[in-house]
């Protein structure tokens, strides 16, 4: 049952009171990518590569779909030459913190983004923040947190909790776009509890 | 700062986890610095995750995580302050301290920052110390400030 439809490239989608753009699509079977995005999550809003293009009272705006609420009447586009060149800059700037990141390389090739575009600085972790909010919004054990802001951002484990949890959790590790929480993890578990062999 | 003083400086904020902000900044401005110590216990108490009580300490510059000195020095080298001289000023701050921008001496006496605009141009090159400000010095006046804190 929906409460009232949008149209999403050219499709009549029926939505509900308080789903998202990215929800209504997602259920319509129309794709937008995604890097933040997770479905037991709340929106977050942070990668921006679920941008699309809407259409309301004859005027035309960009949107963030995994954050904004569907309208009655709106008119969705996911595609076009303006979204593509600014999905386009987010890759490649993502990609000089992370080249060979398996989604980024894959949304790369669609969007003919050029890795070698800025230069090179790999501190491999895009903040896409999954691992830090499915540890604290689904496991509740806020292992894992953000610390220090804007180019020094980072994650961080507490390795007290780390040591009591992560070992028989790792939930997050296949989340992580770039292996870098994996990396992060067996440094704080080698310096702060380390398992005899 | 023991865990009493903690708790008091909680207690004052009704043990909200709201005031999370405004006790951590009372904690530091009493302490000069949070340590691991003060931090959980401000967790526990207001039932704050620690990983977002060590996103915010780290987030905001007015904290600290590593201790500081009982003075807090700050070098404005903003434009006009550096036209005016602040280079010289701070290498003589550099010379009677013994430390460098970011760093805090051994006696826990002196903290020295560079700033980039304290917003008194006119009285530029100026020095805040804990707060006061010293304008128009030279490094002569610098060096002598510096001999009244103990
Ligand atoms: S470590 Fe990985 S999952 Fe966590 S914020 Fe960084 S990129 Fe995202
Ligand atoms: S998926 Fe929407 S901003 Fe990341």
């Amino acid at each position: 049952m929906s409460d009232f439809h949008l149209e999403i490239d050219g499709n009549k989608v029926g939505v509900k009171e308080g789903e998202t753009i990215l929800e209504a699509a997602q259920q319509a079977g129309i794709y937008i990518p995604t890097l933040c995005h997770h479905e037991k999550l709340e929106p977050f809003g942070g990668c921006r590569m679920c941008i699309v293009e809407v259409e309301s009272r004859g005027r035309t705006k960009l949107v963030v779909s995994c954050v904004y609420p569907a309208e009655a009447g709106l008119v969705v586009r996911t595609r076009s030459e303006k979204i593509d060149r600014i999905r386009k800059t987010i890759l490649e700037l993502l990609m000089a913190h992370a080249p060979d990141s398996p989604p980024l390389v894959a949304l790369a090739k669609e969007y003919g983004a050029n890795k070698d575009q800025f230069e090179k600085e790999s501190s491999f972790c895009i903040h896409c923040g999954l691992c830090v909010r499915y540890c604290e919004e689904v496991k509740k054990n806020y292992a894992v947190g953000f610390v220090d802001r804007g180019v020094r951002k980072e994650i961080s484990f507490i390795p007290e909790i780390a040591a009591k949890v992560c070992n028989d959790c790792k939930e997050c590790f296949p989340l992580c776009p770039t292996s870098y929480l994996q990396a992060t993890f067996v440094l704080t578990e080698s310096l702060a509890f380390p398992t005899v062999p | 700062m023991d865990i009493d003083r903690i708790d008091q400086i909680i207690d004052r904020h009704q043990c909200e986890a709201s005031s999370l902000i405004q006790i951590l900044l009372d904690i530091q401005s009493e302490n000069h610095w949070l340590s691991k110590e003060a931090l959980t216990r401000v967790g526990e108490k207001l039932q704050v995750p620690f990983t977002r009580i060590q996103h915010i300490a780290t987030f905001y510059k007015a904290f600290s995580l590593v201790p500081k000195g009982r003075h807090e020095v700050h070098i404005c080298v903003g434009t006009a302050c550096h036209v005016r001289g602040a280079t010289r000023i701070l290498d003589t701050v550099k010379d009677v301290t013994g430390i460098m921008p970011g760093e805090t001496d051994m006696d826990l006496k002196f903290s020295l920052e560079t700033v980039n605009c304290l917003g008194c141009c006119a009285l530029g090159p100026v020095v805040e110390i804990d707060g006061k400000v010293h304008g128009k010095m030279s490094p002569g006046e610098t060096a002598d400030v510096l001999k009244n804190y103990e």
